[in-house]
């Protein structure tokens, strides 16, 4: 039995984050298995890292090979460039998703290819690539289970590790029993992973290309190393006669001998697992005299923004990411709207800080405000990235005046907001103004009603602050410190 | 087609301000070192495969082949998919050539995928592979598959069966790639393999065999 046509993945149109977010909060069912899932995943990533000094020299040596390749990104493209095609992998270079597609088109079409299989993949998520494939007549089958559940369903992945974590048994039990032939409605697990299993190995079979992600690319070797628990992801790029893996050109890491800790990193936090059950290494198509694998393997890096995030020291931090998800798990705001409410590929603290980046200020700025800045995820980040310190800078380049670092940088700045600052300025320079005014606030503060224009923003969903009789100014003047 | 991209990009690239590298490794603390497990390899080799859902079982140099023929008896293995030209190959075919009860037909990849497509996805119930090695610290084995023994093997049947040379369990990936200098001379494809295939993508109940192998036995092979 060959697998169902796949619909294409609905491009969801970038909508508030506040609104979308108010829809979520209001689905029980969504914050029902979302809420049991993170709750488990926190618990298994606690339990791998209870050693507080293995996690902490561990995590030092994981930021330590991201920062280090990043610091030398253009030598190591090259070097891996260089390595590849001395492995007969070819390289290609993409400024856009657009020049991408583009390119996994033009290798799919020269090599007659009608159906493609894919592994699981972030950066073709990015691209809209099943969608472009299929505007040319060419069929994507999204073969890690996750994935085919949403692709079934016409959605996107509402998780950058576990697509489907949105879905409930019963919702896939409906999915499959009416897109699968002769599937019947059950909510055993393991009769509806038989079910994909059945569905797609014929997809495998007669799949004229396979499509995959990268994990990481290792210059020193000319090396794509992919993880995953499936065997998609190996069958993906082992049995169709051509592979293609898409990447961001961030994923470099220098040395073979720079994996190790990253891969103990990855899987513990994301899953809690201590290694995922395939690590596959990949160094070149099938050489003379082998009886299996691609004749052909083709690597396009894909920019589309990163150059310019790399541009600026502190945000270039946001590109060591290895795409664990601990953030996202781990977040107050995600475990309970889930991933859809951000409009964008990547949701979570991650994309708070990778979307605003890649898509501009003027189109996801409202991104970095979907958080409480309680820094859960940079205390989670194998690899140390300083997610809150990242989500306030891009706050500020959002209203800054003069902001060129990030794209649509000062795209925020409203009327409103000008007139703010310049009030805000204009009372904390006159220490009697501004004296007077906190007494005021001290007096009548607390009989303000909480409707009041300004307050109402605070009170519509937080009960009313009681402001302090006394200013802190003046307790401290009484115990006698000076005051200047 | 793209040299302009790649021009471009790289130029960006170039053109950001320059950090400077973190050394490699690191010097001072804290300092991160693969783990060493010394004797205690093979306890935690086993523990951790197992824990992934594997079957593991010791055997000798000479007797894995009666041991393999046991356990291909209680899983009803029809046909075996196999390397006939590794010494382990030719080990089962002699073992299976002199043996009259009804062990399974040996099936051998001996030609391309395009010309035994059919066999290797759907004509087999089990295949016997090699391995390079395993690693204690995360209980995995290491494949590195060669004209002899491709790489579809470990992965097509539902069963796959591994044999591990008890003196070839190393502490870590790090002490592999450190000892047997990896990074000189990497395989068209080097895979970890730490159970069988499994998904947690409904409702994080774990369920085997979705796309590879339902089930993974483990051959040790004491010296
Ligand atoms: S930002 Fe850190 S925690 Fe979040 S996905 Fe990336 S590596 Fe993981």
């Amino acid at each position: 039995m060959n697998a169902p046509l796949p619909q294409d993945t609905a491009a969801t149109a970038p909508l508030a984050f506040t609104g979308k977010a108010r829809v979520a909060l209001n689905d029980p069912r969504l914050r029902a298995n979302f809420r049991r899932a993170m709750d488990g995943l926190m618990s298994k990533r606690a339990a791998q890292f209870a050693d507080a000094d293995e996690w902490r020299t561990l995590r030092a040596r994981g930021a330590e090979a991201r920062a280090r390749a990043l610091a030398k990104l253009p030598d190591l493209l090259e070097r891996l460039e260089r390595r590849c095609a001395e492995n007969a992998i070819t390289v290609h270079w993409a400024e856009t998703t657009g020049q991408a597609n583009a390119i996994v088109l033009d290798l799919l079409t020269a090599a007659g290819a009608k159906t493609v299989i894919k592994g699981k993949s972030m950066v073709s998520e990015e691209m809209h690539l099943n969608a472009h494939l299929a505007a040319h007549g060419i069929t994507a089958i999204e073969s890690d289970l996750g994935e085919y559940i949403i692709q079934l369903a016409g959605e996107a992945p509402s998780h950058i590790v576990m697509p489907c974590i949105h879905k409930n048994k019963a919702e896939i039990a409906a999915l499959f029993a009416e897109h699968i032939p002769g599937q019947p409605y059950t909510e055993n697990v393991d009769d509806l992973t038989g079910a994909a299993r059945n569905a797609l190995r014929g997809a495998f079979a007669a799949a004229d290309a396979g499509i995959s992600g990268v994990n990481f690319a290792v210059a020193e070797t000319g090396t794509l190393v992919l993880i995953e628990n499936e065997g998609n992801g190996r069958l993906s790029t082992t049995l169709p006669p051509l592979h293609i893996a898409v990447t961001g050109i961030e994923k470099v890491l220098e040395f073979l001998d720079d994996v190790p800790p990253l891969l103990s990193l990855l899987p513990r936090s994301a899953t809690g697992q201590p290694i995922t059950t395939y690590v596959n290494m990949i160094s070149g198509p099938r050489r003379p005299g082998e009886k299996d694998g691609p004749q052909a393997v083709h690597l396009v890096l894909l920019d589309n923004g990163r150059s310019r995030v790399y541009d600026d020291p502190q945000l270039r931090d946001t590109l060591r990411c290895i795409r664990c998800a601990a953030c996202l798990n781990h977040c107050p705001v995600y475990t309970r709207v889930g991933g859809h409410s951000y409009s964008f590929t990547y949701p979570g603290p991650i994309g708070k800080i990778l979307s605003p980046q890649l898509e501009g200020l003027d189109c996801a700025g409202d991104q970095p405000h979907a958080s409480s800045l309680c820094g859960a995820c940079a205390e989670v980040c194998p690899v140390e990235i300083p997610i809150p310190d990242l989500l306030v800078r891009l706050r500020g380049e959002a209203i800054s005046p003069t902001s060129r670092a990030v794209k649509g940088g000062g795209s925020a700045r409203s009327l409103g907001d000008r007139l703010g600052r310049r009030l805000s300025t204009a009372i904390l320079g006159q220490p009697r103004l501004y004296g007077l005014i906190s007494r005021l606030a001290g007096r009548i503060g607390d009989r303000l009603p909480s409707w009041l224009p300004g307050l109402n923003r605070w009170t519509r969903v937080r009960s009313k602050p009681a402001f302090a009789r006394r200013s802190l100014h003046a307790l401290a003047r009484e115990r006698g410190y000076a005051d200047e | 087609m793209n040299d302009t991209a790649r021009a471009a990009i790289l130029a960006r690239l170039r053109a950001a301000p320059r950090s400077p590298a973190p050394a490699y490794p690191r010097p001072g603390t804290p300092a991160w070192a693969p783990p060493v497990h010394g004797s205690e390899r093979l306890a935690r080799f086993t523990a951790l495969l197992e824990a992934a859902h594997a079957e593991v079982y010791q055997a000798s140099a000479t007797d894995w082949p009666a041991r393999l023929a046991e356990l291909l008896e209680q899983k009803a293995v029809a046909r075996l998919l196999y390397a006939p030209t590794t010494p382990a190959g030719r080990q089962l075919a002699q073992a299976w050539g002199e043996a009259t009860d009804g062990r399974p037909r040996l099936i051998a990849y001996d030609r391309p995928v395009e010309a035994m497509k059919e066999t290797l996805v759907s004509g087999v119930e089990a295949a016997l592979t090699g391995t390079l090695g395993g690693i204690a610290h995360t209980g995995s084995l290491v494949l590195w598959p060669t004209p002899d023994e491709p790489r579809l093997m470990s992965l097509l049947p539902p069963l796959h069966i591994a044999l591990v040379e008890e003196t070839a369990i190393a502490d870590s990936l790090s002490a592999l790639i450190a000892s047997q200098h990896w990074a000189k001379a990497m395989p068209t494809n080097a895979l970890l393999i730490s159970g069988p295939s499994k998904t947690a993508d409904i409702e994080q109940t774990l369920a085997y065999g979705v796309h590879g192998p339902k089930a993974l036995i483990v051959l040790v092979i004491r010296p």
